[in-house]
């Protein structure tokens, strides 16, 4: 169970070598999670992480989990809510893909898709099922500004993470009232494994700075979270700038 | 019986889960609840005045008996009352005081059933006299998991563990009290200030029990040589030869006007977070500057002396949208470094501290999770959105532990199990007969997931 401050017992990620959840899951062992479940496709780095979060005093099992295969989530999943109350699952899965590349063979462009949206489609909605039947915890999904307006660098990325952020939206309203939070988190540029080696970008922030915001928005029992939390006045801006000017902004 | 799908929380509002609940009409229908319950169990709730996750109880059942309150057999010689587990002490009082007899305990709020008094053990302002609410219940009726009514006696068991068992041992549906003789309606009340910790610590000991009721409030913002100074108050039951002649037609009755169970103030509107620290140190520099030095003989009527807060509006709103954590811990005597340095801390933090209570407490009860045991009780209202309140909380558990003393579950939101058990170390005897009276966890709450009791 949650306490008074929103700080989970139990964690959930999907997506168990993210950087971003990795952070996060530090943070809230630190508070007053004692049992953790990595879930990813089974790998050195995955038990690697294990084996640091036990480091921490955590109890840490891994599942096998793999975004792609759609079918087998409910399965995968449901046996992780079997073992008892998940009070937070955070949905940190995602590739960024070669833009170029992508561009140039479709069926890379796909995967990209298929891992961020559809991936997220299956799993988001088991967990908010099983959150749901428990009557508490939150979901905690990873969006990306990049899906708040498409960019000409990135919009392959950027439109599978605008299918997702508005799927999570949706999702947190249908879930209203039912005892279960569903949050947004929309990093900016986070220095990453992922990004290393490409142009960073103005406001750009670490995994660190993720997580403690992630760890705030769940006290906060926020539904939208931005980080860095000035990006949510620049996207709205942005969002509204015409076409013929946006393209022209050198993003 | 009316049966709804809600979000619920405890009084301080943190921590929402969805529960569907039942409204029984009658012992019959609550037993078919408990009996029909899902695999997520079922818990029965009150008032909801409590402050944390006690009477929630998460994708399960939360039963709620608010709606039986029937107070039967009222036998005003013997001063022995049985009534139902929701009546709360509030009406319990206003029924019984014309008669000449008080519920046995009351705690600082009317708005408790005797169903909740019963699970949480609940201590009044004269411990050190009278003991825990149920040192005084003859009998109760349990609703046990196999959805069974039992009458459970004192010296049991099962009494132990349902005294301040939080409702994990079954669904108390009634009880028999034995009640307090009065002769007036009336309460003499002595009120003085003390100008640090150390003066309101030794006023309350040099008091001893002339004067049974006592209760102190300390300025937690208060710092530097002043830290810890607060009023202490101080009543007993005023003789019919106290009373001052204008008052013999209040005679162990209330005074009209003001309507039971209903602030008469209109509620409070919530308050820009930046200006919560400095309206709250100017409300105890107020209050305690407001306060004559030492004052005698003041008669106040029984419910104004006992449930004075009851007849505020809503503060909750105050504390803004993240609700309100209620610490409230114990330490035995010889303990006093470890208030003071709590004090100390919490005047440190500057935090926006406006309610806060100090009591002593006397012999403890034989109830498992009790929580009173002979010591200082301190309990606090802090907004549970104050950075870094979480850890410093923790801290302050730990040191509450390392003295040999505890928080009281009833009230807690946010504990470690860890720490709970330290603290009660016959948890384990609670849990052994919790497995085996109910092997299915038929009574569960989110309190009782989130410490694993």
């Amino acid at each position: 169970m949650k306490d008074a401050f929103g700080a989970p017992q139990s964690l959930l990620v999907l997506g168990g070598t993210s950087e971003i959840a990795l952070a996060t899951a530090r943070r809230l062992i630190a508070l007053r999670t004692r049992r953790v479940w990595l879930a990813g496709r089974p790998s050195p780095a995955l038990d690697a992480a294990a084996a640091e979060l036990r480091g921490r005093g955590a109890d840490v099992h891994t599942v096998d989990f793999d975004a792609l295969d759609s079918a087998s989530h409910e399965a995968t999943l449901g046996k992780v809510f079997a073992e008892g109350d998940i009070d937070v699952v955070l949905m940190a899965f995602g590739v960024l893909g070669d833009q170029a590349r992508d561009e140039e063979e479709p069926m890379a462009a796909v995967r990209v898709a298929q891992t961020n949206y559809t991936g997220a489609v299956s799993a988001g909605l088991v967990c908010a099922g099983a959150l749901q039947a428990q009557g508490h915890g939150s979901l905690v999904v990873l969006s990306s500004v990049a899906g708040e307006r498409a960019r000409r660098a990135d919009f392959i990325y950027g439109s599978s993470k605008a299918g997702l952020d508005a799927f999570a939206q949706g999702l947190g309203d249908a879930l209203q009232g039912t005892g279960v939070q569903v949050m947004v988190v929309r990093p900016g540029f986070v220095r990453t494994r992922a990004t290393a080696g490409l142009p960073e970008q103005p406001l750009a922030t670490g995994p660190e700075e993720v997580a403690a915001a992630i760890v705030t928005g769940l006290r906060r029992r926020s539904e939208t979270v931005w980080v860095p939390g000035s990006l949510r006045v620049v996207m709205a801006a942005l969002r509204h700038m015409p076409r013929p000017l946006f393209r022209r902004l050198p993003l | 019986m009316s049966v709804d799908t809600v979000s619920l929380t405890g009084w301080g509002r943190t921590a929402p889960t969805t529960a569907v609940r039942f409204r029984p009409r009658g012992d019959e229908e609550a037993a078919a609840v408990v009996r029909g319950r899902g695999p997520r169990g079922v818990i029965a709730r009150g008032l909801g005045r409590s402050p944390g996750d006690a009477a929630q109880n998460a994708g399960g059942s939360v039963l709620d008996l608010s709606g039986l309150a029937r107070i039967g057999g009222v036998d005003a010689t013997a001063g022995v009352v049985r009534c139902d587990a929701g009546v709360s002490l509030e009406r319990l009082l206003r029924v019984l005081l014309p008669l000449g007899w008080l519920p046995p305990v009351l705690p600082g709020t009317g708005r408790v059933t005797v169903g909740g008094a019963i699970a949480s053990d609940l201590p009044g302002l004269d411990h050190r006299r009278a003991g825990s609410f149920t040192r005084h219940v003859s009998a109760l009726e349990l609703l046990t998991a196999d959805g069974e009514v039992r009458t459970v006696l004192p010296g049991t068991t099962l009494f132990d563990a349902t005294a301040g068992g939080l409702g994990l041992t079954g669904v108390v549906l009634g009880a028999t009290l034995r009640l307090r003789r009065v002769t007036t309606g009336l309460m003499a009340v002595s009120t003085e200030r003390a100008g640090d910790l150390d003066d309101l610590l030794a006023r309350l000991t040099a008091g001893g029990d002339r004067l049974p009721y006592a209760s102190a409030w300390v300025d937690l913002m208060a710092r530097g040589r002043a830290t810890g100074r607060g009023v202490l108050t101080r009543g007993e039951h005023a003789t019919p030869d106290m009373r001052p002649a204008h008052a013999g037609r209040t005679r162990l009755s209330r005074r009209p006007g003001a309507a039971p169970g209903r602030s008469l103030l209109p509620g409070l509107p919530p308050l820009p977070g930046g200006l919560l620290g400095p309206a709250a140190a100017l409300c105890n520099e107020v209050r305690y500057r407001g306060t004559p030095r030492a004052r005698t003989g003041e008669l106040r009527p029984v419910p104004a002396f006992f449930h004075a807060s009851d007849a505020l509006p809503d503060v909750r709103p105050l504390y803004g949208r993240g609700g309100l954590v209620r610490y409230r811990f114990t330490v035995g005597y010889g303990q006093e470094e470890t208030l003071h340095r709590v004090v100390r801390r919490i005047a440190a933090r500057r935090s926006p501290a406006v309610r806060a209570v100090l009591q002593r407490f006397g012999a403890a009860d034989p109830g498992l999770l009790s929580f009173a045991a002979p010591g200082w009780s301190l309990e606090l209202d802090l907004p549970a959105a104050l950075p870094g309140l979480a850890l410093f909380l923790d801290g302050v558990d730990e040191e509450v532990a390392a003295a040999g003393g505890r928080v009281c579950l009833a009230k807690d939101s946010r504990m470690r199990p860890e720490t709970a058990a330290a603290m009660y170390p016959r948890l384990a005897e609670f849990r052994e007969l919790r497995a085996r009276l109910d092997p299915t966890g038929a009574f569960r709450s989110d309190l009782s997931r989130r410490l694993g009791l």
